[in-house]
């Protein structure tokens, strides 16, 4: 292990080190922790410029329930849902067929139909804008959530398959020999053989997608305008248009949008770290 | 083997990538190229093109905006860069085994997961001038405050501090993963040679960890070139243009208030889309070695 663990070293730097762990973690954290403690002050603290200092009164239940009585958060919340999860089910079943097919089969072109998703993967977004819009536009989903989710669903296809064929090529390929020569289908070998193995990645994919599908802030604003059909990234933008000054309801709202990606990574810790490390570890 | 089994292992890939590459061709590769032909014309978005071959990359190079932004965007790739060695650091200090080291991990890899919509607002916040946290800090050093967000010499560097701490998070947690897999006998015999500390580290741990880097390179680069929502968030670009990066003004001009610019905003992108292809190439031909390896 490096560096050499602390328990070889003498008792003052092992206290040293413990002590160090919080104090380093609290400055880290620290402007994470002054939102959420603005998010309970009462809009006399704010105006007092009580800002950093421990809040006077703890108004946890007026501001959050202020924030969705008085503004449209909980249709951007649900609209954000009603994005990310289809992304999620349509991008994971998609590159679980490519992934598959990329990672069993030698055919001719192998390599460039991979190296096509590899690459699409990194392009920057702004040079898809304009073709994207128009596309959506024509198909009349322009300003819809599905319009929104189909792109997300083809452009996390490209990442998605290469998680799923280096994921698949992993796995010992006797088993899928082996169903060959009993003559199963190659269908059948799919959803039998190799889906059920496939768990695992689909797990740490669908965190993973939904954490980036969930915070995408840029397409949100490209392909929808308006409550009805804006997910929660750029409703908070437009609501931090309104509420200017009243940062204990900016914070209240940073949190609530916050809050689904942060419980899902802390759900499924593993997967996502599985699934963000991918390719760090020969 | 039957004749029909080998046919059906010819024909199954295509029938399994069938749907996924229609979608990505039509929605990722095929705009790809319009956006290439778009840069060629004049186009508000709604009425009729009009070709003007390259009279946009003309205007480009004319136009002081796409200097400030291209000068941004190379600021970002350099700093962003500090995110790797902060990043190790930060895992070197949390790579332990004392209790409750876990959970300190994950708060620690936090700034990751929230939206940068989220960090970009947290930290306009922090850098407030009346009452933000660095100008209280600043206040009782006996300083003047700074308008960090205000202050053309300013704003983009507050910008990139505020990426570089979802960024560290994630260097961060691709160097545990990193450390985690690195060779215990190859660190105990370092330590009977005597390595210790910055050599071991330089000699031993950082040659294991090269996977790890070069994900963390990857990924940092095309942050970088992808940051839109931080500048969006923070300043608009302002003040007076001066935190425009080639993402963000490439979709000013397209949505611009007096009028939709689509071909000149094509062209900007274009040229973002070109530095991008250096790296693309580059790591589609390491990925191309990897593969030959096996």
């Amino acid at each position: 292990m490096f560096p050499a663990p602390i328990e070889r070293q003498n008792t003052a730097i092992q206290t040293l080190y413990k002590t160090a762990l919080p104090i380093a973690l609290l400055l880290w954290l620290l402007p994470l922790i002054a939102v959420a403690l603005t998010s309970v002050r009462s809009a006399g603290d704010i105006t007092a410029g009580n800002y950093w200092g421990w809040p006077t009164t703890f108004n946890l239940i007026e501001n959050y329930t202020a924030i969705f009585e008085n503004t449209p958060i909980g249709k951007y919340i649900l609209n954000s849902f009603k994005v990310t999860i289809p992304t999620v089910a349509g991008a994971v079943a998609l590159s679980c067929m490519t992934g598959f097919a990329l990672a069993v089969y030698g055919f001719r072109g192998n390599i460039l139909v991979f190296f096509m998703f590899v690459a699409g993967n990194f392009v920057p977004f702004q040079i898809l804008m304009v073709p994207v819009r128009d596309l959506t536009l024509q198909l009349g989903l322009y300003n819809t959530v599905t319009g929104l989710a189909l792109f997300h669903i083809a452009f996390q296809t490209g990442f998605c398959t290469l998680f799923m064929r280096n994921f698949i090529r992993a796995l010992p390929r006797e088993l899928i020999e082996a169903a060959r020569v009993e003559g199963v289908s190659e269908i059948r070998i799919f959803w039998y053989v190799v889906l059920p193995l496939m768990k695992p990645a689909i797990a740490a994919l669908s965190v993973l997608i939904f954490t980036f599908i969930w915070n995408d802030y840029f397409w949100a604003t490209v392909l929808t305008q308006g409550a009805d059909t804006q997910p929660i990234t750029a409703g908070l933008y437009s609501l931090n248009g309104q509420w200017v000054a009243a940062w204990h309801l900016v914070s209240a709202g940073s949190i609530v949008a916050a809050l689904p990606p942060v419980a899902m990574f802390f759900l499924m810790q593993r997967h996502f770290i599985a699934g963000l490390t991918l390719g760090a570890v020969k | 083997m039957t004749t029909s089994a080998l046919s059906q292992r010819k024909l199954a890939p295509w029938l399994f990538l069938a749907p996924g590459i229609l979608f990505f061709l039509f929605y990722v590769i095929f705009p790809i190229f319009e956006s290439m032909q778009i840069s060629l014309y004049a186009w508000d978005g709604l009425g009729d093109k009009t070709y003007v071959g390259f009279d946009n990359y003309v205007e480009l190079v004319d136009d002081e905006a796409f200097y400030t932004s291209l000068k941004n965007n190379v600021i970002w790739l350099v700093l962003y860069m500090l995110a790797i060695p902060a990043g190790l650091f930060i895992a070197l200090f949390l790579n332990q085994t004392v209790t409750g080291i876990r959970l300190y991990k994950s708060l620690f890899f936090f700034p990751f997961v929230i939206s940068q919509v989220v960090v970009g607002l947290v930290f306009s916040w922090f850098y407030d001038p009346s009452f933000g946290l660095l100008n209280v800090g600043l206040k009782s050093l006996g300083l003047d405050p700074i308008a960090v967000l205000a202050d053309e010499r300013f704003v983009t560097y507050g910008i990139i501090a505020a990426g570089l701490w979802p960024q560290t998070a994630y260097c961060m947690i691709l160097y545990l993963t990193g450390l985690n897999a690195v060779d215990p006998e190859q660190i105990e015999a370092g330590r009977l040679d005597n390595a210790r500390g910055w050599k071991m580290l330089w000699y031993v741990v950082l040659p294991q960890l090269k996977p790890a880097t070069f994900i963390a390179i990857v990924v940092t680069v095309i942050g970088a070139l992808r940051s839109f929502d931080l500048v969006s968030i923070m300043t608009d670009g302002g003040p007076w243009g001066s935190s425009r990066v080639l993402a963000f003004y490439m979709y000013e001009q397209a949505f611009s208030e007096y009028g939709f610019r689509m071909g000149y905003g094509a062209a900007i992108a274009v040229v973002l889309f070109l530095i991008m292809l250096v790296y693309i190439s580059g790591f589609l031909f390491k990925m191309y070695k990897d593969e030959q390896e096996r």
